[in-house]
């Protein structure tokens, strides 16, 4: 079936097979390999893009479902004149990574949160991120990087 | 794990839905969220030959006034009833547990229809629906007609939907200023309550207590006799018959539920 998804601000037009979860259609078919599979069961968030705006879990959508839809992945974010998106750059300042499996994911989870609500309380982030798992878990410092990043917005 | 193969067919209205499942048949499934459907394809559970699309429907989303009921597009996400202004005052019970549905990427796929469709006993929206005295309207090649909650489930993932109908709306009584509980018992964030308890205006259902979401009938009556709350919820388990899982065994189950209908009494009362 053909599809036309705008893929990090660009238009596309793809054939995929029904059956193409957006995570593979990301990683095989754009070559956008920042999204990844952690559990594949949607717990881990390590899939996490934007879908129109919001977090969604690719490992659990069709990529037929994000037909005349925009989604956006890590690669996509822009830091404008800076070489980091604001998240980025407070993950990096925060230590909010160790092996960097979980981080797309956590940073786009904190993109679409930021966007809901933008002056968060720590509660708030922990329960923002909830959906999102740190295998190396550690999230005292994720959750550090999410507020710099609220209050240098 | 990908999926087995299908056709994917996109319906432009309620009506051309109905028309896909009367031509597609028993093979055929309306894909809404997809966020309980997708995981059992994905595991093989569930091979339908044709999907049929319904996330796309004008009209049925959002939720609005209608009368002396809240009534709420079938299509309605998550995300969009735990946020909803109008529910959060007529009725915050739904809301609130809407809001406590798995994780926010969930609650932004995940649509209100296909949660009761689906009907897993340990569903947040089911029992909350049931404890309002909430009613569906189900759409088929004859007319609509209205299910009460209270029909509407019939065993562990079943109910009275036929295959060839459509849920279209969700509906509760106005309740501004009730009081209400919801008490849903989890050993990790995102994860699906172990036992759940919802209550408003003098009605309690339990989540995970059985193949159902079901009333907790015993405390009700204790409490329509003047019982004081800790007596009534005593009964809470009463009738019912727990699973034994990974998660806790029936015992346990039974337990929960009298303490988390204690609190939830209480919630409602304060
Ligand atoms: C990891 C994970 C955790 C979860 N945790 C929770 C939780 O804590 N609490 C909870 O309550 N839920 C939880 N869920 C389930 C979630 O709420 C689902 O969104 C919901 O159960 C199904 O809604 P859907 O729109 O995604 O339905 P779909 O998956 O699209 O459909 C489910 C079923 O309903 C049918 N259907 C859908 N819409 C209609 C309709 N309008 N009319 C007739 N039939 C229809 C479909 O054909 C299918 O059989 C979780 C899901 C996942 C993946
Ligand atoms: S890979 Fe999608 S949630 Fe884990
Ligand atoms: S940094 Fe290793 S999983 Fe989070």
């Amino acid at each position: 079936m053909r599809v036309n998804i705008t893929v990090n601000d660009e238009p596309r037009s793809d054939e995929v097979e029904p059956r193409l979860l957006l995570v593979h259609y990301l990683r095989e078919v754009c070559d956008l390999r920042a999204a990844n599979v952690g559990c594949d069961t949607t717990s881990c968030g390590a899939c996490t893009v934007l879908l129109d705006g919001k977090s969604v879990k690719s490992c659990t959508v069709l990529t037929v479902q994000a037909d005349g839809h925009s989604v956006t992945t890590a690669e996509g974010l822009d830091g404008g004149a800076e070489e980091l998106h604001p998240v980025q750059a407070a993950f990096r300042a925060e230590h909010g990574l160790q092996c960097g499996f979980c981080t797309p994911g956590m940073v786009m989870a904190t993109v679409g949160f930021l966007s809901e609500n933008p002056h968060p309380t720590e509660e708030e982030v922990r329960e923002g991120l909830e959906g999102n798992f740190c295998r190396c878990t550690g999230y005292h410092n994720i959750v550090r990087a999410v507020l710099h990043a609220a209050e240098s917005a | 794990m990908i999926p087995a193969q299908f056709d994917y067919v996109r319906a432009t209205s309620a009506e051309h839905a109905l028309q896909l499942l009367g031509e597609h048949g028993d093979d055929a499934k309306l894909l809404a969220g997809g966020h309980s459907l997708l995981p059992m394809m994905k595991l093989r559970l569930a091979m339908p030959s044709v999907l049929i699309d319904i996330a796309g429907l004008p009209d049925l989303s959002g939720v609005r006034r209608d009368g002396d009921d809240v009534v709420i597009g079938a299509l309605t996400k998550h995300g969009e009833l735990a946020a909803s202004e109008i529910l959060e005052r007529e009725a915050p019970l739904v809301a609130h547990a809407a809001g406590l549905v798995g994780d926010p990427q969930i609650r932004h796929r995940g649509t209100i229809g296909g949660s009761l469709a689906h009907a897993d006993p340990a569903a947040d929206l089911p029992s909350a629906l049931l404890a309002s005295d909430g009613w569906l309207e189900l759409q088929g090649p004859e007319g609509t007609r209205r299910v009460a909650v209270d029909d509407f489930f019939t065993g562990y993932f079943e109910t009275v939907l036929q295959p060839d109908e459509l849920v279209v709306a969700i509906g509760t009584p106005r309740r501004m200023g009730a009081g209400w509980g919801y008490e849903k018992f989890t050993r990790r964030a995102n994860d699906w309550g172990i036992v759940t308890v919802a209550t408003v205006g003098g009605r309690v259902a339990l989540g995970n207590m059985g193949p159902t979401s079901l009333r907790a009938r015993a405390t009700e009556q204790a409490l329509a006799r003047g019982a004081s709350i800790p007596d009534a919820a005593e009964l809470a388990a009463e009738g019912t018959e727990p699973v034994t899982d990974l998660h806790a065994d029936g015992e346990y189950r039974s337990h929960l539920a009298r303490v988390l209908t204690r609190r939830a009494l209480t919630r409602a009362a304060g």
